[in-house]
């Protein structure tokens, strides 16, 4: 609990702005000054900051608990969620930006709700079942190690940290992004949902899906949640390749190898 | 002039009790329109960790569980608060919600066959599990239950549930407008007709109209400022525009405590760290609740064991730290790998907010606010007392399963029953009701909120904030309307928060205008958590007697004769204070009698049953109810409580 406390430290915020009410001023930097308390998180310095000395100033918190994803800011150009870092483990000069990557509303705000509403769509991020729910039957068996293993892919809290980090994701706005990609392993995992290897191929593969990504990775250097994406695109190619060996022409063509052996 | 949207169904608040609810009437085929102050998937039903309460039976501890058992937990645990016959249709309802969830895919925790090591009272226990059952949903202990029943999966049940329900809500293409609060209910001679909607990313105004409204913004949590487990954004807009539209909001006194936030962020640690076998420990180290609750230990329901925590601090035997005393959550016998599967987001929490590890260390945890039993006070279909076309469902509403305590588990299962159940009523009303509104009503509307919004910004700035007054409100609260309340205390909290209001009328921003402007958006709710705190305060100090949460040190016993009752807070327009009535609090087919757990004094009711049940109808409707689709009482399944397996017997047997 000690590392959680450094009394006596003056913290000086540099800090964002932009304010869509104002498009006439233009966006800048601001800093402000704020004495270092026990435990202090970005949660509590920037609601320390609104309190004190910036009445306008916007930014994204909910639960607080690192749960719900509101909070995803750029840290001294690191993605992170703002409730879990203890200014105790950032130097004293602070810079925070909006997450890049993201439609800006003002300041630290970004609309991550329609970027995550949108790829839902994009991915079917449902259960796609072909019989109605009854509700007179008991539920179907499932073993709990699988449980176990969807659950992991359920855990990503769309906060867009691996969003603002990826290289493709911010230059192409189709891709479904790291935290599509998990969502789309986590569906294809499922044996309730009943799409198959074909429908998936459709949206796993290509640009848009797993083989847009580059391999640069930052996605699960900064995950929050630690999710182990290396692991899901791995899965993903796997399972894109064998489906795209039964359909020889598609893969050429969207691993981008046909134009060049003049296909 | 404004803008002006009709649809079927406006749903205020997309947490998990609104977008089931939403569901339901776009299934019937009505268009919906889903409002949230956040991106639905950040609403605070996914910060449930725990479980989600539903008589399976399906793992050995809850053999023989059924829906009669899980009513019995209930009420029970309400301190007979609750309405009878809306627990009844919970308990019978809540399998198959559970099951409607794992079909839109959520990973429930499945039973594993054969041997399974379990901590129960503190021992590990070997059972086995039926290879019949392999592959069922598991079941884990949470407090005030009679068998294991919490479904859930790890601990971030609630983030697993919002997901599979949002994706149901993306898949119907629900029409979601996130960042969008409403400020106020479009109303005319007893009749809802929508909301009006400030924008929260540019502070515009505009009109939503619909057949049927639905207010589903969750609880109110931070009236109590820093001293609650829930979200920034549970600050009771819904029951607040209810309270100014002229509905009553029901037992607002009736604040739930945990017993384990952490200390001293306030976040939630589950009651499953109890229910998988964690322990409470006081500065000696020593498991208090042995002595104190033979029979359930740490598993006793919330209100009883907040109490006895509290208890312990006051007699000396809490740990001392900079910033209070707390006591310790104990879990490090539970081992790395129950703690990094079933309780992973316990095992985050405690790393990332107060750099702990539960594996090896122990956890402080105090008390802290964590749930509103009140709110909107509604009758058995959902629709709010005296205004129809207005709908509340989960925590917003006072339904009311939950009476003075509500059990773990039961919040996260009524939000998906009641947005099942509410949910079709809602969409029969809207089926059966025209928009037969003028445009001009909606016109008004808008514009009252816009000069309430014009007198902010024209008041000068001065040395009092509002950011103050929220903290001395807040202070009020968790000094003196908390776990322990008395007269002396709760008279001077009343005093308190009426200064407040009056500061509040004089206060000024600081800020420019423009935008959404969230010192502006801050202010526009801080007037209605103002009036929810005096009507919390107030109720608790009417209310002399203690029944669940609600504990009197002046007043000990549970008093059945004054107060098998639920109180009505209203705030008439125009009226400088709120006004409580008192109704009954439905159909009793339990006898009130012992909880099993907790003290067992109390003052006995006078009238026989037959009695006050023939006066519950009356009672309520003119207190506002109004009509049922089906007549009250028709969901009781009369005395099949007697033929459930013994718990603790009421001793009024007829």
């Amino acid at each position: 609990m000690s590392e959680a406390t450094q009394p006596g430290r003056t913290l000086r915020f540099e800090i964002f702005r932009w304010d869509a009410s104002r498009p006439e001023v233009e966006p800048r930097m601001e800093s402000f000054e704020l004495e270092e308390t026990p435990y202090m998180t970005l949660f509590l310095a920037l609601n320390r900051i609104r309190e004190s000395q910036a009445p306008s100033l916007q930014f994204d918190f909910a639960c607080r608990s690192a749960v719900c994803g509101s909070c995803g800011m750029m840290v001294n150009g690191r993605p992170v969620l703002g409730c879990q870092t203890l200014t105790a483990n950032l130097p004293e000069v602070i810079r925070l930006h909006p997450l890049p990557g993201f439609e800006l509303i003002g300041d630290l705000s970004v609309d991550t709700g329609r970027w995550f509403r949108g790829m839902a769509e994009q991915v079917e991020a449902w259960v796609h079942e072909r019989e109605p729910f009854d509700p007179e039957a008991p539920e179907q068996p499932m073993d709990d190690d699988l449980a176990r293993a969807l659950y992991e892919g359920e855990r990503c809290i769309e906060c867009g940290c691996c969003v603002a980090g990826c290289g493709v994701a911010n230059t192409n706005p189709h891709f479904v992004g790291p935290a599509g990609l998990n969502r789309i392993k986590r569906f294809m995992m499922d044996p309730r949902d009943e799409r198959s290897e074909d429908d998936w191929f459709d949206v796993v593969a290509g640009e848009d899906g797993v083989f847009g990504c580059v391999g640069l990775m930052a996605c699960q250097d900064v995950c929050p949640k630690d999710l182990p994406l290396l692991e899901v695109y791995a899965y993903l190619r796997r399972r894109a390749l064998l489906q795209g060996a039964r359909r020889p022409g598609e893969l050429l063509q969207i691993t981008g190898t046909t134009s060049r052996d003049g296909g | 002039m404004q803008a002006i949207e009709t649809t079927d169904v406006l749903v205020i608040g997309a947490g998990l009790a609104g977008e089931r609810c939403a569901i339901e009437a776009a299934g019937a085929g009505l268009g919906v329109k889903l409002l949230s102050v956040v991106p639905p998937r950040r609403s605070h039903s996914c910060a449930a960790q725990g479980g989600m309460q539903a008589a399976l039976g399906n793992c050995v501890k809850a053999e023989g569980d059924g829906p009669t058992l899980h009513f019995l937990d209930t009420v029970r645990g309400s301190d007979w608060g609750a309405d009878q016959e809306v627990a009844q249709i919970f308990a019978e309802e809540a399998p198959v919600a559970v099951r409607e969830l794992a079909h839109w895919g959520v990973p429930w925790t499945r039973v594993r066959p054969g041997k399974n090591t379990y901590f129960v009272k503190g021992e590990p226990v070997e059972i086995e599990e039926k290879d019949e059952n392999a592959g069922l949903i598991m079941h884990r202990n949470f407090g005030g239950t009679a068998k294991w029943r919490a479904c859930y999966a790890a601990a971030g049940t609630g983030h697993a549930v919002l997901y599979a329900v949002d994706g149901e809500v993306v898949r119907l293409g629900i029409d979601v407008q996130d960042r969008a609060e409403a400020v106020a209910l479009i109303h005319e001679s007893g009749r809802c007709w929508g909301a009006v909607v400030r924008c929260l990313r540019t502070g515009r105004m505009s009109a939503v109209l619909a057949r049927a409204t639905v207010i589903a913004t969750g609880g109110h949590g931070r009236i109590y400022g820093t001293y609650t487990t829930n979200a920034t954004i549970n600050e009771g807009t819904g029951a607040a525009i209810a309270l100014r539209a002229g509905v009553p909001l029901g037992n607002m006194e009736a604040v739930q405590f945990h017993p384990t936030g952490l200390w001293p962020s306030g976040i939630l640690v589950t009651e499953g760290c109890r229910g998988d076998g964690g322990h409470l420990l006081n500065r000696r180290l020593e498991r208090f609740l042995v002595d104190l609750e033979p029979e359930k230990q740490e598993l006793a329901s919330r209100d009883v064991v907040s109490r006895h925590m509290m208890q312990q601090i006051k007699d000396g035997q809490g740990v001392d730290s900079a910033v209070g005393e707390h006591l310790w959550l104990d879990l490090r016998h539970l081992g790395e790998r129950h703690l990094r599967t079933k309780l992973l987001e316990v095992t985050e929490i405690c790393r990332d907010f107060a750099g702990l590890d539960p594996a090896r260390d122990l956890i402080p945890v105090r008390p802290t606010q964590h749930y509103s039993m009140g709110g909107i006070r509604v009758n058995k279909d959902g629709e709010a007392y005296g205004m129809r076309g207005l709908f509340a469902v989960g925590e917003a509403s006072c339904w009311d399963m939950h009476g003075f305590n509500r059990l773990g588990g039961n919040s996260l299962a009524e939000t998906i029953v009641a947005g099942r159940v509410v949910g079709q009523r809602v969409a029969d009303f809207a089926h059966a009701n025209g928009l037969d509104v003028e445009v001009g009503l909606a016109q008004e509307c808008v514009q009252d909120e816009e000069r309430r919004v014009q007198g902010w910004l024209a008041r000068p700035g001065c040395t009092d904030s509002i950011y103050a007054i929220r903290d001395a409100m807040a202070e009020t609260l968790a000094g003196k309307v908390g776990v322990f309340r008395s007269g002396p205390e709760l008279e001077s909290a009343v005093d308190e928060i009426r200064q407040q209001i009056v500061r509040l009328d004089r206060v000024g921003l600081r800020g420019s205008p423009g935008g959404m402007n969230p010192e502006l958006t801050f202010a526009l709710r801080l007037e209605g958590m103002l009036r929810l705190a005096l009507v919390t305060a107030l109720g608790a100090l009417e209310r002399t007697e203690s029944r669940g949460a609600h504990c009197r040190t002046d007043h000990p016993r549970r008093d059945d004769q004054s107060w098998l009752n639920r109180t009505l807070a209203r705030w008439p327009e125009g009226a400088p204070a709120p006004e409580l009535h008192y109704e009954p609090v439905g159909l009793i087919d339990l006898p009130p009698g012992d909880r099993g757990y907790g003290q067992s004094d109390r003052r006995e009711l006078a009238e026989p049953l037959e009695s006050y049940n023939a006066s519950v109808v009356e009672g309520q409707r003119k207190q506002g109810a109004l009509p049922t689709v089906e007549p009250v009482g028709s969901r009781l399944d009369w005395g099949a409580w007697r033929h459930a397996e013994p718990g603790p017997t009421p001793d009024r047997s007829e």
